[in-house]
Formats: C-alpha cells, structure tokens, sequence
C-alpha cells in the first residue's frame, strides 16, 4: 500500500527549558513572551541543567514554576544580591534574575547598582512596563510623565513625583558593566530582536565577559487598561520615544568575542 | 594544639574558616569590623568567597542566595546592622535553610554607641523579622567560648535548618584572650537534598518563602515549630558555678555573666552561700533547669547589659515561686564587680520578697545612681 509521506516540519513547540505549567499572566501581556525568549535561549545553548534563576516580587513572583532549571525566590528587589551569593559560590552555574521595574528600579536600586558595579558575572532580564503590576497598577519609577496610575491618579506629576529613570543608561555608566541594552516586545521583529539580545546576554555570561543586563520593553494591559493591541501602540508611541531601544554598553570585551 | 593570644572577632572569623566557611557576606560596623576584615584576606587566598556588600540589605541577601545552594555560609554585623538584616532573616527562617549569623552587639537603641551591650537580646531570640520563628541563640563569655561555638552554630544550622546566631558584645568581640583555634578542615559541601545546585541529572528543585495558601503556609509554621520543639528538647547549654549549696542564684548571659562570675567568687571569699547560673543557649532558654535550681533557692539575681530583657524569661521559669532581684546597666555600660557585689550582699543581708515586677525596685535604685 502506498502511503503519502508528509515530512514534518516543526517549527514551535514548548521549549525544553519550560515545565508543562500555564503561566498566569494576563491576557496580552508580554511577560509570556519574555519568559518564553528566556527558555528558548536556555535550549539553544542547552544550559537548562546549569541554571539558577532568581525570581523576583512582583507578577513574575512565580517564575519559579514555569522553568525547567532550579529556581530560588527573593525578597523584593534583592534578587541581584541573591543571585551574587549563587554565583559567588557556584562560578560554573548559569545565574540569572527576572525583575520588574518596581523590583528593579524602585526597592532594588542599590542591589542593582552595586551587583552591576561590581561585574557581577550574572544575567538580569527587567521587565519595564511602567507601573507596578501584582500590586495593581500603582506608580513605579519608570512611569511616563503625565501617566495615570492607580498611586498617580491625575497623572505623574514630575513637580510633586519626579521623573521617570533610565535604567540601561544609568547603569551604562558603571565601569562593571559588560553588556547593556534596550529591546522591545511590542512586534515581531523587535521580539526577536529581543531574543537575540537575550542570547547575547547569557553569552556573556557563559564566556565570563561580566554583568549583562536586557531591558524589555513590555506591556500591561490589565493595569494600562487598555486592549492588548493598544497596549502594543503604547508601547511602540509612547514608551519607545521615553526609553529609546539600543545598544548602552557593549564592553570591548563582549565587542572581541563576536558573538 | 598551642594556645595563641586571639583578637575575639578575628578568633571568631578564623574558627569560621577553618571549620568550613565556603562564603562569606558582609557590611562595615564597629565593633566588628576585623571579622570582615580578617576574612577580606583570608577567604580570597583560600578560594574562597567574600564579597563586602553594599550594605546589609544586599550582605544578608547574598547569604540568602548561597545558603540555598548549601554552601557554609556566614555573615556578621553590630545591633543596627542586625536590624536592617531583619528582612532577609526572616526569608531565610521561611525557606528552611541554614546559615551563622554573628551580632556583636552595641548600645541602643537607634545609632547608640560602640560599647558593649546585650540590648538585641529580644530581637534575636524571640524571632527578629516577620512572622513566626525562633533563631538559635549562642551566647558564648569569652574569646575561647565564642571560639567553641562557631562550629557548634553550624552544625546546629545545618541540623536544623535554621539559623544560628552567636550572640556576643563588643568586649569580647574586641579583646584578646588565649585561645585554642579548631584543625583546618576542608570544605566539605552538603549534598542537602533540597539545594539549588541546578538540575543536573536530577528533578529540578526551587526554593521559596511563599505560601500563597494559608493552609500551606501553617503546616510550614507548624513544621518550623516541630523541629523548634527538637531544639528545645535536644540542644539546651548552660554552665554552672558553686550552685551545690547555693542559696542565692546570680543568673547572667555573655559579659554579663562573667563579670557576674567575679562578683560571685567574691561573695564566696566573705562566706555567701552563691553561685551563677549562666545560659549558653539563650534560645531555646533552659526554662526548666532554671526553674529547677529557683526552687531550692532563697532568692535569685538577673544581671544584665539591658533593661531586663533575659529576665523576662527567668521570670516565666520561676512563675513567682522564688524571689528575683534584677541589676543591668544600659546604653553600652558594663557593670564591675564590685556593682554586682554589692547587690548579692543587699540580697543576703535581707531575702527580697516576690514582686510583680523585680525592675521596678532596680529602676529606683538606677534612677537616684543616674541622676
């Protein structure tokens, strides 16, 4: 009997690195695509079975359950200081933390800082969708000017609340810093543009160049109150021009191994 | 093995490397500065970690983190720098994994000053962070004690997965005395079966204080109490002295205690029926030796560094039967001998009588010496 043979061509699946866990984001959120890039990136270099992750506070809280690797969960916005301590006495493994921008920005300024300043050969992917988004949607340190949050209800005012920081620039100027940038998720090209930057910065890491860190633009529709598609304009329109998407601090290091 | 003469916090560090120390994690703070600074030298040439980290929020974290790998870890710190460890404490007591933790106390409360005090006593052993758990509190009285229970803090983290605190002040912290430092051991990684070593041939493992379901969250209280019911029962320390025939009890911790114990000898010399009863283990408190030695005594007497922290659990072992009388000097002062004298010949001329409130008679005594 003669059988019609399809060859299969596979080209999505879970990535290894995931376990079998629906995430519990909201719907069109960006953090399932974030998560994803990080797991795709862990298969590809086939570090799954080296790796620590470091899970934050904040929506990412239960990172833990959708990974593969080992996993441990920190106090807010200790996550670098975590990860340090991992690494410090387990140089061989793959450490990296997934931070919101409340984590990050807000509570964990000096852990960052100083984990960044020290070449702290670690990964950190951080989430930058503007507001505080377990705690329901309250100001963070990365909200736009004139944006309402559920803590800036007439929006950010910056006479009375300040201005909103830049956390790849700022952390660009530190001499620890191996490799910084700014991705976006907001469309297909700039996802995998993200993942390339992602890949680069468990490279890095791996080649023990030093600190890396990827900056996602993401979003929040749930707390933005916004449809997911609009959530994605917003991004690309409004957060894009604030936090300008590039290369902060590419060390001549990292430039040398052609990665 | 030879005696050598020791700086305490540099003893302190020194037994710490070489029973196995594989990391660790600190911030500057006088008094116990030379811990860092001894181990800033010592554990880089040995290959081993240190980091001084940026302050001690991000110091406890980075213990927080090696400890889930089961690494011997450590950090140490002075009262306000406890303090702000609190956090990360309390993380580490809810993910169930071991670490040393070194207060070498100083007067409080807010910056205070760098002298020696026991004014952390209740923060430390009745729990410090959040939520519900009880450290192990180590209170060693000289430079050879503190010594002896580095190890012995370790092991009992490590048993019990919890933290063990080795509680001392700045006196001891920074003089020297002779000592006997523990052989060099290798170190030698636990292979818990819970640590996050990364998932090489094995199910992967993750570490995490949180318990979003409340049922969850109280069978981990009642298995923290479980095994703080072990401690209590298996790990109690004391050291006694003349209480054979004792008919008043100084009762004392640390420096406290060993002052207390020359004022004793004193009281001896000039036929007192005296003897001290001081507490290794101030966490878990040994209730009932202390319960058992008040009921044979005619009167006992707390001396402490602090408002009358340790007596409060003297009074919960006695529960009113026998008389106590309390003296503590605050805010970074010690007390001589002779001030400790001085009240066990008070207490011997005249047995005090059972009083709700043994500070209340000390506090007009200290109120008219203060002024």
């Amino acid at each position: 009997m003669a059988t019609l043979a399809i060859p299969e061509n596979l080209v999505y699946e879970r990535p290894e690195s995931f376990t079998d866990v629906p995430t519990h984001y909201c719907p069109g959120c960006t953090h399932g695509i974030a998560h994803r890039l990080v797991a795709e990136v862990l298969d590809d270099m086939n570090l799954t079975d080296r790796t620590i992750g470091v899970a934050p506070v904040g929506c990412a809280v239960f990172a833990y359950n959708y990974y593969a690797t080992d996993f441990v969960e920190a106090p807010h916005g200790r996550a670098p200081a975590m990860a340090t301590g991992i690494k410090r006495v387990q140089p061989n493994s793959i450490v990296f933390t997934y931070q919101g921008d409340g984590d990050l920005a807000s509570i964990g300024m000096g852990e960052i800082v100083h984990a960044t300043a020290r070449g702290e050969n670690i990964t950190v992917i951080f989430i930058n969708n503007a507001n505080f988004g377990m705690t329901g949607g309250q100001m963070a340190p990365t909200t736009l000017p004139g944006m309402k949050t559920t803590s800036s209800p007439n929006g950010r005012d910056v006479e009375l609340q300040g201005y909103p920081i830049r956390i790849a620039e700022m952390l660009a100027t530190l001499d620890g810093a191996g490799y910084i940038v700014r991705r976006s998720l907001h469309d297909p090209k700039n996802i995998r543009l993200a993942k390339k930057a992602i890949r680069t910065a468990f490279e890095v890491q791996n080649r023990g160049l030093g600190f890396s860190l990827v900056e996602l633009l993401s979003t929040c529709p749930s707390n933005w109150d916004m449809s997911p598609v609009d959530s994605l304009k917003f991004v690309e329109e409004r957060m894009i021009p604030y936090y300008p998407l590039g290369d902060y601090k590419v060390a001549p290091a990292v430039t040398a191994a052609k990665i | 093995m030879t005696r050598e003469l020791w700086e305490g916090n540099q003893a302190i560090a020194e037994a710490a490397i070489r029973v196995g120390l594989e990391a660790y994690f600190g911030y500057p703070i006088t008094p116990q500065n030379e811990i860092l600074e001894w181990l800033s030298r010592r554990m880089p040439e040995l290959g081993r970690a240190f980091v001084q980290a940026e302050a001690e929020l991000g110091a406890i974290n980075m213990v927080y983190g090696a400890a889930c790998t089961g690494a011997r870890v450590m950090t140490s710190s002075s009262s306000p720098g406890i303090s702000l460890m609190m956090e990360g404490l309390s993380y580490i007591a809810g993910t169930e994994v071991p670490m040393v933790l070194v207060n070498v106390m100083r007067g409080g409360p807010g910056l205070g000053n760098i002298a020696p005090s026991q004014g952390d006593y209740n923060q430390i052993c009745k729990g410090g962070g959040h939520g519900d758990y009880h450290p192990i509190v180590l209170a060693p009285a000289s430079v050879q004690e503190a010594v002896d229970l580095m190890p012995l803090a370790f092991d009992l983290a490590e048993k019990y997965l919890t933290i063990a605190c080795v509680l001392l002040d700045g006196s001891i912290g920074q003089m020297m005395e002779p000592v006997q430092l523990p052989e060099m051991r290798e170190v030698k990684r636990k292979d818990f079966p819970w640590s996050t070593t990364g998932a090489k041939d094995r199910k992967r493992r993750f570490l995490t204080s949180i318990y979003l379901e409340p049922v969850e969250e109280e069978k981990t209280n009642l298995r923290l109490l479980k095994r703080w019911e072990d401690i209590q029962a298996n790990e109690l320390r004391y050291r006694e002295y003349y209480l054979e025939d004792a008919e008043i009890i100084v009762i004392g911790f640390g420096t406290a205690g060993r002052i207390a114990l020359s004022a004793v000898r004193a009281a001896r010399e000039q036929g007192i029926k005296v003897g001290l009863f001081r507490p290794v283990t101030v966490a878990p408190y040994p209730y009932a030796r202390v319960a058992e030695l008040a009921s044979k005594a005619k009167a006992l007497l707390v001396v402490e560094m602090n408002s009358g922290q340790m007596l409060e659990d003297v009074r919960l072992a006695v529960n009113g039967r026998t008389p106590i009388e309390f003296y503590g000097r605050l805010g970074g002062m010690v007390p001589f001998p002779d001030e400790i004298l001085g009240e066990i010949q008070r207490i011997f001329k005249k047995t005090p009588k059972v009083v709700d409130d043994p500070t209340k008679v000390w506090l007009k005594r200290m109120n008219a010496l203060v002024k």
